[in-house]
């Protein structure tokens, strides 16, 4: 019951902040908000059972991720926002109507998901080791070798072309 | 049910209490060395021997105008100190001070809580903090004050990515992410970590400096540079907290480097049998001495030390740093596995 | 499930409406966000730490994508001196 409450409530703000992000005219308050809804999110993961989780979408997400957004957004500082005149070309009211079709497609495939045959709960692995981190660093590093050391490889690229890409000159 | 509110909520309060305590305290033990390491006296006016000086500057700061810029961002100019202040601060919930002791009949253990992934969190809150100074800095809607927190957080993410890389190679030893966890593991072993991975221990130290923006890499606060740096717009309580946040980061450093290099609450020799009258001073003592020495040596420092350039500190953190801690990390896993055996 | 659905469509909405492409990147990550909630609430679920596992790729490869993002708007800044997507064509440079 209590953990009923909680997701609510925390559902409830995430949903809240991102709607914020997307809304607001400022764009360092809508970077904010993005920082908030990962902690609110990262409360979730606690909530869902994935405390490591939780702790890396803090640490990559909202200490890093957005960390550079801010930067960015600083640099990029503007005095006049682009929405500030409105464009004839865009059709604002078309975009919210495409998303919302989508939304209806998704919760019309998730209604049909559950109501259709369920597949039966594949239990995981057996584990020698227990402990959450424990369990995630274990498949990391035995059935999900490859993808492990793919996603370095993506890292240390991503890293390489940022870095070209923001040098003054080369 | 007692033991899931009323008991963590009476460990909050005593925690929170003695940080705030200690952090005003530390505001005069700082002016007190470094006076001393220049001999002279320090404050020695408001009460005996200057003891009452942290009360006075508590009031002068608390009764000082409170200033915002006329165009500056007011919900980010408040809510920046708040941001710096709080990561400083809940970080204590998962530093061990002490195994489980028996209070009034009840075992209680001291610390609040113990998270499986504790050292993690420890480094993620970290990164949050670095939000305080940015914000800071931005919100003061001046040009000095934003170059200074973008200098000050670079050098923190900087400095941040070495100290996580070291952190692994002790996470490594102690095969656990948990901080008692850690502890216990310096206990099972008969050896303080400091020993076993020394490089790991100055690695800390020095990036345990760059990330509490302390000296030698206190540039982006120093009042000789940038007019004072992220914080030149604030005045009064403000002020006051952000400078409480540092000290507070600054204990919490040293708490953490105590607990993973010193042995937190253990006391020397612990496996010693010999040495067990020892055991008469409490664990938390020993913490708490362990963890007063380290900030005694940031304070030295600060009073010893010249201060870096910035393209000096930078190159540091990138160039020096972190292959320094990656190369750690590589050698421990090697010897780990060669010698130890991967269950030791 | 509906939270995370909610969630991308509100990511959705964002990627569409904003003119600024900051804010665009920034409704990506909330679509990725989303997409790591479903990850995490199937493997609750299921009780299978694969999802996690899967989740903390995305968190890789999103932070990967967004330094590269960044990366191209700051060039792109530097030359046209502007944020607003409708005035960044490449076909009209």
């Amino acid at each position: 019951m209590g953990q009923a409450i909680a997701f609510y409530t925390l559902a409830a703000f995430i949903l809240g902040f991102a709607v914020l992000v997307v809304s607001t005219k400022d764009t360092v308050h809508s970077v904010l908000f993005l920082v908030l809804d990962f902690l609110f999110v990262a409360a979730l993961y606690v909530l869902l059972g994935a405390p490591f989780l939780a702790v890396i979408q803090v640490l990559v997400y909202a200490g890093g991720i957005v960390v550079l957004y801010l930067f960015v957004v600083m640099l990029v500082n503007l005095k006049r926002p682009p929405e500030a005149h409105h464009d004839p070309h865009r059709r604002t009211t078309l975009g919210f109507g495409l998303a919302i079709a989508v939304l209806l497609e998704l919760v019309v495939i998730g209604v049909y998901q559950t109501v259709g045959p369920v597949a039966a709960a594949v239990p995981g692995p057996a584990m020698p080791v227990t402990g959450n981190t424990e369990q995630v660093g274990w498949l990391l590093y035995t059935s999900y070798l490859i993808p492990f050391e793919i996603a370095s490889m993506l890292l240390l690229v991503a890293m390489i072309g940022a870095i070209v890409l923001a040098k003054r000159e080369l | 049910m007692i033991d899931h509110f009323v008991v963590p909520l009476l460990k909050i309060l005593v925690v929170l209490n003695a940080t705030l305590v200690a952090v005003t305290y530390m505001v005069l033990l700082e002016r007190k060395v470094i006076a001393w390491a220049q001999s002279r006296l320090g404050p020695m006016r408001v009460g005996p021997y200057g003891i009452l000086q942290p009360v006075a500057d508590a009031v002068k700061l608390m009764i000082k105008e409170d200033i915002t810029p006329v165009r500056a961002d007011k919900w980010v100019f408040t809510a920046a100190p708040i941001i710096s202040m709080v990561p400083a601060l809940i970080v204590y919930a998962v530093i061990p001070f002490g195994p489980e002791v028996s209070i009034f009949g009840r075992k209680v253990t001291l610390y609040i809580t113990d998270v499986n992934v504790g050292l993690l969190y420890l480094v993620s809150v970290a990164s949050v903090g670095v939000y305080g100074i940015i914000l800071a800095g931005y919100a003061s809607n001046s040009k000095y004050p934003l170059l200074a927190s973008l200098r000050a957080s670079a050098q923190l993410i900087s400095y941040e990515a070495a100290v996580t890389l070291t952190l692994v190679s002790v996470i490594l030893m102690s095969g656990t992410l948990s901080m008692v966890g850690i502890v216990n593991a310096q206990y099972t072993k008969h050896v303080w970590f400091v020993f076993a991975q020394p490089i790991a221990f100055v690695l800390v130290l020095i990036g345990g400096l760059a990330e509490t923006n302390r000296a030698p890499f206190d540039l982006p606060e120093a009042e000789q540079e940038l007019t004072g740096g992220f914080h030149t717009e604030y005045s009064g309580m403000r002020f006051a907290l952000f400078f409480l946040a540092e000290y507070a980061n600054m204990i919490v450093v040293s708490s953490v480097v105590t607990t993973l290099f010193l042995g937190g609450w253990l006391r020397p020799f612990p496996n010693v049998a010999a040495l067990s009258f020892l055991g008469i001073v409490p664990s938390w003592a020993w913490f708490l001495i362990k963890s007063f020495v380290f900030l005694y040596i940031f304070i030295w420092i600060r009073a010893t030390l010249p201060r870096y350039r910035y393209d000096q500190l930078m190159r540091l953190g990138w160039k020096v740093l972190i292959p320094l801690a990656i190369a750690n990390l590589v050698v421990t896993g090697i010897v780990k596995v060669l010698w130890l055996g991967v269950g030791g | 499930m509906l939270l995370s659905a909610a969630l991308f469509m509100i990511g959705v909405v964002g990627v569409m409406i904003r003119r600024n492409i900051i804010v665009i990147f920034m409704s990506i990550e909330l679509i990725l966000n989303a997409v790591n909630i479903n990850l995490v609430a199937f493997s609750s679920q299921l009780q299978n730490v694969v999802g996690q596992v899967f989740a903390v790729f995305v968190i890789a490869v999103a932070a990967a994508e967004a330094a590269v993002g960044l990366g191209i708007i700051l060039a792109f800044y530097r030359n046209k001196e502007t944020v607003n997507i409708d005035e960044m064509n490449l076909m009209r440079w």
